[in-house]
């Protein structure tokens, strides 16, 4: 599993000679961003467990409303976009603890720090598998779990896309928290309450879409919204995420 | 300005100057708002819709002026402590997050127990209310991770990424938070923003909140010097400031 | 003034238990928060002084003056 790194460090100290030193670091950006993306999924897959436990707290969680509340479809409809969401973000949520855990506790994580290339850009990478194997099976799933809510037909595909979108920038902000929380022995409830507050804004709008196309109104506006917000947590979070490492780290 | 800047950061000259302002911030908090609460509880005219009530508003509006002020002055100590290492800065913010919090509950309060005579209830999801709820898990959030290091200096620094995370947060969830009320609850009265207060109801307003800035300046810049006592304990210009006292 | 009578100040209207739990609580915070201040100041200063004590104490005990030169002129101080 950790070719992948070595594979790097190789490409790094090939060009051993001393003008092509400057010319590196950026080079050897792609190659190991490729190496960490690569790395980080298959150690993801080697514990199915990781993958499949957000999804069947997922499902779980949507089990107990109705019980919890009331079968009845007219009240469950309602409601449904919210409880998708909430449920959703909260099997994000739940996820995000063992994002940095493993490498922490290994040691890998500073080998990442010590990496030529800048850490911000091979933290997005950790990221970006994260929400690969949390954040978009939760999405494909939802439908699924709308039709047990009788969510009305013709918002299921913006249940999906408006999940999709959202539980990315959760991915982001999330990461910055689990980044701060990483070198703490306890720091799994610690993590919710830094991460949660951040999370309202996403949640508003991805609900939001799910209503608007229940309603009929166009979700296009919470759709771009979402992508906003994603975008806007795509150019600052992996700085903060970044930071927090060395910190995490260094002290 | 730069010399000015790092003789700011030095302990030994902060404590120095701290010594000679905070009086003059102390008595100009303590003036202010003894003047306003006369004048907001006893002289101001009662609202025409909302009779006596409205005078909640002369705590209300300051305290949630701070509650965000503070906020951002935070993050601002944090992101003066992380690039420039001046310690001084982190003190500051770490003495400032529990006034934050304190003056954030204040404005929850106030807001709930005017929610009565006004909206009939103790709380109602306004807009106001539910971001200055988000706004106190954040600071929540900022102390307990703060709390939570053994490291001193490790605390510091995770708290002030957090507090400028929060602080570039803020106006998102804000605006977010509005747009999800205005979906929700069309056209509610809401309580703050009575169009042209008459100037004999803002005055009070206005004497108030800087009242509660003094106040805030005040109390941050003692609780400063507590913590430079603290933090700086085995250094010899503490030792020697208390050497003839005895 | 707004108001007639002092009494009438005291009722404000019928709204009495908003308006002076609002304001009672307000101010509470804000002298707790002075009060909290003072006391972390004076506990401090005990302790820095009662520091300073132990060390000239240890500093002036015969065993222990290496040096010797700084011993306090008024010694026999009560070890706190």
């Amino acid at each position: 599993m950790t070719e992948g790194m070595t594979e790097s460090v190789k490409q790094q100290s090939a060009p051993a000679g001393d003008e092509s030193r400057n010319a590196a670091p950026s080079s050897g950006l792609g190659i190991a961003l490729a190496a960490t993306l690569r790395r980080d999924l298959v150690l993801m897959l080697r514990y199915r467990g990781e993958v499949l436990n957000p999804l069947v707290f997922f499902a779980l969680v949507i089990t107990l409303f109705p019980i919890g509340i009331s079968p009845d479809p007219e009240l469950l409809q309602r409601i449904a976009p919210g409880l998708l969401w909430v449920a959703a973000l909260l099997a994000a949520l739940l996820s995000l603890d063992s994002l940095f855990r493993g490498d922490f506790d290994d040691g890998s994580l500073e080998q990442l720090l010590l990496a030529p290339q800048p850490l911000a850009a091979l933290s997005l990478a950790k990221v970006a598998v994260h929400w690969l194997l949390t954040g978009l099976p939760l999405a494909l799933m939802a439908p699924l779990l709308g039709v047990m809510l009788s969510l009305p037909p013709g918002s299921y595909s913006i249940l999906s896309l408006s999940l999709a979108l959202g539980s990315a920038s959760l991915s982001l902000i999330g990461a910055i928290g689990a980044a701060l929380t990483v070198g703490l022995a306890r720091g799994g409830v610690l993590l919710s309450l830094l991460v949660l507050p951040l999370y309202i804004p996403v949640l508003i709008f991805g609900a939001g879409a799910v209503q608007a196309a229940i309603m009929g109104d166009g979700a296009g506006a919470h759709l771009a919204i979402l992508g906003a917000l994603l975008a806007a947590s795509l150019a600052l979070a992996p700085w903060g995420i970044a930071a927090a490492l060395r910190i995490s780290i260094n002290g | 300005m730069w010399a000015f800047i790092h003789k700011l950061g030095s302990p030994k000259w902060f404590y120095a100057l701290s010594a000679r302002l905070q009086p003059w911030f102390w008595a100009l908090a303590a003036v202010l708002i003894v003047i306003g609460t006369l004048w907001g509880l006893a002289f101001a005219p009662a609202d025409y819709q909302q009779g006596n009530s409205f005078r909640i508003i002369y705590i209300h509006v300051p305290a949630a002026f701070l509650a965000q002020s503070v906020f951002v002055s935070m993050a601002v100590a944090g992101l003066v402590f992380m690039v420039w290492k001046i310690k001084v800065a982190d003190m500051a913010a770490a003495v400032m997050a529990p006034f934050g919090a304190a003056m954030t509950f204040v404005a929850l309060f106030s807001g709930a127990v005017w929610g009565v005579p006004t909206w009939g209830t103790w709380w109602m999801w306004d807009a106001r209310l539910t971001s200055m709820l988000i706004l106190l898990f954040l600071y929540l959030g900022v102390i307990a991770l703060r709390g939570s290091f053994a490291s001193r200096h490790s605390g510091a620094r995770a708290a002030s990424v957090l507090a400028m995370v929060g602080v570039i947060n803020i106006p998102v969830i804000k605006y977010s938070v509005d747009w999800w009320y205005t979906l929700h609850q069309p056209a509610t009265f809401s309580v703050t923003s009575s169009p042209a207060m008459p100037v004999s109801m803002w005055l009070p307003l206005l004497v108030m909140v800087v009242g509660f800035y003094s106040f805030f300046i005040a109390l941050t810049l003692m609780r400063t010097r507590n913590e430079i006592l603290r933090r700086e304990s085995n250094k010899r210009w503490v030792k020697e400031l208390f050497q003839e006292a005895q | 003034m707004a108001f007639s009578s002092f009494a009438d100040f005291l009722a404000m209207g019928g709204h009495a238990p908003y308006v002076w739990s609002a304001w009672g609580v307000t101010l509470f915070f804000l002298l707790a928060s002075v009060g909290h201040a003072r006391l972390e100041r004076r506990q401090l200063i005990r302790g820095l002084k009662r520091r300073q004590r132990r060390d000239q104490a240890y500093r002036a005990s015969p065993q222990n003056s290496t040096g010797g030169q700084n011993a306090p002129a008024g010694g026999g101080h009560h070890d706190a």
